[in-house]
């Protein structure tokens, strides 16, 4: 089973941000940055299915975001979990990519490589996207099952069957291979890489893709062919300060219904 | 103008709130722009909803109904709206963004290649007909406002408990239409072969007016029936901060955060939480929170509407005395 992981790297999640000159952007100098978390169980779902089956190929594909990131650091973790082989997908033409660009670029890419199955993160936790895995599917024709929880792979029958939480409930889908599936936390747990597996990585193959790769016209990628864009980034609107309830517990219960019931108006 | 499509998700003949609430917000953008508002529901037996959707804004409703249809397809979904749009050149494509809205929204879009905003808690028309759709990232730590570049169509799925359905009114004459079944039999698919209901579960998360979660403040499983009977006492649901699912005392389901599920309830509970940037990143649009927490230091409290320190085995159990009084008054 040839299978192909899409991987982010993101800024850590504990980030203080700051915003760029013209507010559209975050300033990425100065962050550290890590596996997009929902990329670590495709990772790591890719590995155990491997293990699993005793056989298959393992590759990490990641598209640069930005001219500030290096995401060959977050690829060579991923070769240190286990994977076979990395591509990086690297151009200034492919900066400042929306969704769309974004999953055009990865499709073109995925064209030039052989898998039975693609899995994606559900969600990139910088742009919160929560779209690129399956406008991958779409733009290569195939089907998609989204923020999947348990995984079962068909070898024989070359299918999958996968559970999605849904409103008060899992759906169960199947899917015929090659299929994109997008993971979701409770899948697994991501490994730590261990130290020969980090030894071992730094003789795996890792490729770099540029535009002429993949002969994509200038235009239709990055931010010129990008659908969508950011007219300004801003901080969520204040909370309305917040008090404190002082007092005895029964007491200050008492306020605080209070408070709900008249003020809030929520109970 | 051209106008405004709203799908509006149904599961077993009825349909979402959050549909109600796209149509609201679509009516109130169409207000502005003059444009109409056409409501589309998908699924085997449905008939009776086109009414609804047309006493809740719809100027228009379209209705894919086929008996093969009594499941989720993204597949056969994306090709119906795909083509109601090609026919109507809508200058938006709205949807909840519930667990078929996120999944139908990004391949609806990459089909007809235009924008995708997902999870919009504000949406706002320019005088020139695009419209602005604010969405949180970064975890909640910031807000993006977003535009289609134009002149290009956006697909938008909203948060759901943020817009306001209208006022139903009383609907009648409104066009109601058959959309046909786009059946695409070549296309490689997902099938749904089942959807099992989760146990215990009684008000899903993501749509609950009022949750209450509790954290690793808790100390074991045992505890959460604190938490479970102040819910029951509220008409709440319950949620969990990752700790408590990671300790294994309930299931990822109830995971509010990063990595579980974003909610926006009127009123969110947090008892024995402490508030971490990534919980946050769950709950921080609840319009009302209050924190119950023995550390007046936890972050909890930057956020919440109402705090109360102290010890939440003695103060849980009280607010729960406390909400069956006033509820057994009024
Ligand atoms: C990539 C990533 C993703 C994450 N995703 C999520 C996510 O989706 N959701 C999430 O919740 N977390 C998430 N986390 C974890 C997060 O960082 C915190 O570790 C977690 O939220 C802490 O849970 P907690 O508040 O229950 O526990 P703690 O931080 O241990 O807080 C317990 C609180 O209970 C209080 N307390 C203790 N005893 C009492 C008592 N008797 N009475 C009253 N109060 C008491 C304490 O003062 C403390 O504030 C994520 C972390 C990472 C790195
Ligand atoms: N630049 C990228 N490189 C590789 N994979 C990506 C990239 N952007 C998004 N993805 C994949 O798509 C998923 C969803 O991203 P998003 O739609 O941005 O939230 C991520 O979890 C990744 O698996």
């Amino acid at each position: 089973m040839k299978i192909v992981v899409c991987v982010k790297q993101v800024p850590a999640t504990e980030s203080k941000l700051q915003l760029t000159t013209d507010g559209t952007d975050v300033n990425r100098s100065g962050l550290s940055f890590v596996i997009n978390p929902y990329d670590e169980f495709a990772v790591e779902e890719a590995l155990q299915i491997k293990e699993r089956l005793g056989t298959g190929e393992v590759t990490v594909l990641s598209l640069r975001p930005h001219a500030d990131q290096k995401p060959e650091e977050a690829l060579r973790t991923c070769l240190a979990m286990g994977a076979d082989k990395a591509v990086l997908l690297s151009d200034q033409a492919f900066d400042g990519a929306d969704t769309f660009t974004t999953a055009l670029v990865l499709a073109s890419a995925l064209r030039r490589l052989s898998f039975d199955l693609l899995l994606c993160g559900k969600q990139a936790v910088d742009d919160d996207g929560s779209a690129v895995g399956i406008q991958v599917a779409e733009l290569l024709g195939l089907p998609h099952v989204a923020v999947v929880n348990k995984l079962e792979i068909n070898q024989g029958a070359r299918t999958v069957l996968a559970h999605r939480q849904i409103e008060g409930g899992i759906e169960v889908v199947e899917a015929p291979l090659p299929a994109l599936i997008t993971c979701q936390k409770g899948l697994n747990e991501p490994r730590y890489p261990s130290l020969p597996g980090i030894m071992k990585a730094k003789q795996k193959p890792l490729e770099v893709w540029t535009r002429d790769t993949l002969g994509l016209p200038a235009e239709t990628i990055g931010v010129a062919g990008a659908k969508q864009r950011v007219v300004r980034l801003e901080p969520p609107p204040p909370r309305p300060a917040g008090r404190i309830i002082g007092g005895d517990a029964a007491t200050a219960v008492k306020e605080l219904v209070r408070l709900l019931h008249e003020e809030a108006k929520v109970i | 103008m051209n106008p405004i499509l709203v799908f509006c998700e149904q599961r077993d003949s009825r349909l979402k709130k959050v549909g109600l609430e796209a149509l609201g917000e679509a009516r109130r953008l169409a207000g502005g722009a003059g444009c109409e508002v056409v409501g589309i529901v998908i699924g085997a037996s449905i008939a009776s909803l086109a009414e609804e959707l047309a006493r809740h804004g719809a100027s228009r409703v379209l209705v894919g109904e086929d008996p093969g249809l009594t499941r989720y397809s993204s597949e056969t979904y994306t090709a119906m709206l795909g083509d109601a749009a090609t026919r109507l050149q809508p200058v938006a494509i709205l949807m909840g963004a519930t667990a078929m809205g996120k999944d139908l929204a990004p391949k609806l879009a990459a089909r007809l290649k235009t924008s995708l905003a997902q999870d919009c808690v504000a949406l706002q028309m320019e005088s020139d007909g695009s419209l602005l759709g604010t969405r949180p990232v970064y975890g909640g730590k910031l807000r993006a406002v977003v535009k289609a570049v134009t002149p290009a169509l956006q697909v938008v799925t909203l948060r759901p408990n943020v817009f306001s359905p209208i006022e139903p009114k009383p609907a009648s004459g409104i066009p109601i239409e058959r959309l046909a079944l786009q059946a695409n039999p070549d296309r490689p698919r997902a099938t749904v072969r089942d959807v099992q209901q989760t146990a215990g579960s009684k008000i899903e998360l993501t749509e609950a007016g009022i949750i209450v979660s509790g954290g690793r403040g808790l100390k074991g499983p045992e505890n959460f029936k604190l938490v479970e009977e102040l819910a029951a006492a509220v008409g709440a649901a319950v949620g969990a901060s990752r700790a408590a699912v990671d300790a294994g005392w309930k299931p990822h389901s109830y995971q509010v955060g990063l990595t579980g599920k974003t909610v926006s309830p009127q009123l969110y509970i947090a008892c024995g939480i402490s508030g971490a940037i990534q919980h946050q990143a769950g709950m921080s649009s609840a319009r009302t929170i209050v924190a119950i927490n023995n550390n007046p230091n936890a972050p909890i409290f930057k956020l919440a509407t109402y705090g109360l320190v102290g010890d939440l085995f003695e103060v849980v159990p009280l607010l729960t005395e406390e909400v069956k009084k006033l509820k057994a008054g009024s």
